[in-house]
């Protein structure tokens, strides 16, 4: 039971972190009609910004800083690279953003070598907040619970309650009307895309203490965000959220409870085969869910993609 | 007038024959190894080691056979299997005759077979396959061959070294054992149940477990099971960024007992561990660099630091196996004939400059050599990794472990 809500904390810290990342991709989705393949390289110029200006200014400065670099490199990358190629269709802004994600990992190698960087948290938030029964919570994941969800209520009620958010959503739906209207359509979707990669270099900027700064860092978590929006709908704030919540409950889940293939098989009725040693099988009967863990978001996504191709909250019906 | 030309133009001709055939007889020997990609950091470090060693240890002091130079040549697998088979290829269409790999024991096999294929069909270009750090042990035992050399100590000679420490030690009463879902890490899994069983049955393994390799992004469901199975000590295969991950997270999830690794060391993660990591994480490994062993180990890491002021010299072993194929290549006579060479290592024994005796065991191809477990501080460490004040410090030795263990090796030598 203890553990339960330990996992429960866990999956959250995974789930938010996600969907930091997945927020800015949904958002720039709905807007470009076109993923943004180099998405979580900005997620990776975040952390290695932020590691730059931690050793001279400090972890805050560097949370403060690092994000408003990375949003202004985005926008940039929408001004003068993605609006220029814009006009040729989606085909190449795909090979754009792809190529981009390759040259930003060239990059930061270059720059910061294929080393992990040693980039750690404030010492401030150096202690464990609480724990539960010989868990300690360090007070860091307490911190970026916070930080994500308080990204989250800042994003819905900018978009939501205020004037720009209105435009915002109304020049992603119908750019020509708002256009008509006297908005400067292009200027909003440079602001988007500099924010939607500002949130992508926030969850840099924190998740790198934590899950390492290096030169993979992108590729490692480049692919789970795309299943995330696909499985939230694409466009759908909301369902980056809970299909980010979903994905970070799940994997934790399976990876924390040793579920044997055999007992799920014997608890529907299939029994084990007598020889299990020579049956074709065998490795099929002998997986456990912790092997299996960081798979499960994919099938879920090819199933979600079967059942309702939309997304869970997804708008766009072909 | 005209001979004079002639003149000119022949000797020109000959002076770039010759320079062309001075060139081409440098001995290549390609790495093949994940150079870009999330273990790119490990790949890239072992190059730069392997190409100082060469240049240390062969080509600075006039070469081999008269003045031959050893030049490594880098491949990038992306540590994929399939990948090394086609970078073997080309690097075989090169002239290369000698290959050196290490990251992951997945590509090995891949490579080993290939290689022992590809050296009976085409007897005029064989190549040698040196092995520094794959350390599945069926390499040299079911699926050894003659062309196969492992520099590294296997897993199970590791674990066996480890275990004697750990049965040693009374304090220690529950273990777990985590590692990455591919032939090493339930090569480790195998071995520390076996062995623990073996010498310390009171010992009880609370947990064992595979991850998927280099998938993982975040460690935090596993530490929360190994701090909760309240083991006193976790031994773990894991490397590159999955070490890392794995380390930081079952420290930073409050496990207070000892990690032994494999590879715990360098490659960034000694720096990122830091103080967090002191008194906890141990490495198991061949080579001793604190404190130095000897003068010439100190002059070579010095020289090291000064062409790499941010590099490692964390495989003591890849200057052993350009010290052991030199010595090899001159006793052989030649660079050309590689069953010569491989005959030549076979049965060598080796005065390492990191101390001790190597000896290339004849019946399987595994090097022998001296095994010490390190711990991470920042107390008497004259070399420190990653520019950082932590290294690692020798704690205990086993000396020629499992000098005699058993192998299944069949060996077919051509």
């Amino acid at each position: 039971m203890d553990l339960i809500l330990v996992n429960l904390i866990d999956g959250l810290v995974t789930g938010l972190l996600l969907f930091m990342l997945s927020a800015g991709l949904t958002l720039i989705f709905s807007m470009m009609g076109v993923l943004n393949f180099a998405h979580a390289s900005f997620y990776m110029l975040g952390a290695y910004f932020a590691y730059q200006i931690s050793i001279a200014l400090g972890f805050w400065m560097g949370l403060l800083i690092a994000p408003l670099l990375v949003g202004v490199i985005g926008a940039g990358v929408e001004r003068y690279g993605l609006r220029r190629v814009h006009q040729y269709g989606h085909v190449p802004e795909l090979i754009f953003t792809f190529g981009l994600a390759l040259l930003i990992e060239e990059l930061v190698q270059f720059i910061w070598g294929k080393n992990q960087m040693p980039y750690n948290g404030p010492e401030i938030l150096n202690f464990t907040a609480f724990a539960i029964s010989g868990n300690s919570i360090p007070a860091y994941k307490i911190f970026m619970i916070f930080i994500s969800v308080g990204i989250f209520l800042g994003l819905l009620y900018v978009l939501t309650k205020t004037r720009v958010g209105m435009i915002i959503q109304a020049a992603l739906s119908y750019p020509r009307t708002v256009e008509a209207l006297g908005h400067n359509v292009p200027l909003i979707f440079m602001g988007v895309f500099g924010v939607g990669t500002a949130l992508a270099g926030v969850a840099g900027v924190i998740a790198g203490p934590v899950l390492g700064t290096f030169p993979g860092m992108a590729f490692v978590l480049g692919s789970i965000v795309f299943v995330t929006i696909v499985i939230g709908g694409l466009g759908s704030l909301w369902g980056a959220l809970v299909a980010s919540l979903l994905i970070g409950w799940i994997t934790t889940f399976a990876k924390s409870y040793n579920i044997e293939m055999e007992d799920i098989l014997n608890g529907i009725g299939i029994s084990t085969p007598e020889n299990l040693d020579d049956n074709i099988f065998r490795d099929f009967w002998s997986l456990t869910s912790p092997q299996i863990a960081d798979i499960l978001p994919y099938i879920l996504m090819v199933l979600i993609l079967i059942f309702r191709p939309a997304g869970l909250f997804g708008k766009r019906i072909q | 007038m005209k001979n004079i030309t002639k003149l000119g133009a022949v000797s020109a001709l000959s002076l770039i024959i010759g320079a062309s055939a001075a060139f081409a007889e440098d001995i290549k020997v390609a790495f093949i190894d994940p150079l870009s990609g999330p273990f790119a950091s490990t790949g890239t470090n072992g190059l730069h080691q392997f190409e100082f060693a060469a240049d240390y240890m062969v080509n600075e002091k006039g070469g081999l056979l008269d003045g031959k130079k050893i030049e490594v040549v880098g491949f990038d697998n992306k540590i994929s299997p399939k990948e090394s088979l086609i970078q073997l290829q080309v690097a075989i269409d090169q002239g290369v005759r000698f290959v050196v790999q290490g990251n992951s024991s997945g590509v090995a096999n891949a490579l080993t077979e290939a290689i022992d294929k590809h050296n009976r069909r085409n007897p005029d270009s064989r190549v040698l396959f040196l092995n520094y750090a794959a350390v599945d042990p069926a390499l040299t035992n079911d699926k050894c061959n003659f062309w196969h050399f492992r520099f590294d100590a296997n897993s199970d000679i590791k674990m066996d070294a480890l275990t004697d420490v750990i049965a040693a030690d009374d304090e220690v009463k529950k273990i777990y054992v985590i590692g990455q879902d591919y032939s090493f890490g339930k090569a480790v899994s195998a071995a520390a149940n076996s062995m623990l069983k073996a010498k310390r049955p009171d010992i009880e393994i609370v947990g064992d477990e595979l991850h998927p390799i280099g998938k993982v992004k975040d460690f935090t469901p596993y530490s929360r099971k190994i701090v909760s199975s309240g083991a006193d000590a976790v031994i773990t295969g894991n490397w590159g960024a999955d070490m890392l991950g794995l380390g930081r997270s079952i420290i930073e999830n409050g496990f207070t007992g000892p990690i032994y690794t494999y590879y715990g060391a360098g490659s960034g993660m000694t720096a990122a561990f830091g103080d967090s990591g002191k008194g906890i994480i141990r490495l198991i490994s061949e080579g001793q660099v604190n404190p130095p062993p000897t003068p010439e180990a100190s002059a070579y890491y010095d020289a090291f630091s000064a062409k790499y002021p941010e590099g490692n010299i964390d495989q003591t072993r890849i200057s052993n196996t350009i010290g052991m194929l030199a010595a090899a290549i001159e006793k052989a006579g030649t660079a050309d004939d590689v069953v010569a060479v491989a005959n030549a290592l076979e049965g060598m024994e080796y005065e390492s400059m990191w101390g001790g005796t190597l000896f290339m065991r004849p019946n399987d191809h595994q090097l022998i050599q001296d095994m010490h477990i390190a711990a991470h501080t920042n107390e008497g460490i004259t070399y420190t990794f990653d520019s950082s004040d932590y290294g690692v410090l020798v704690e205990s030795t086993v000396e020629m472990a499992s000098k005699d263990s058993e192998s299944s090796c069949e060996m077919k030598r051509p």
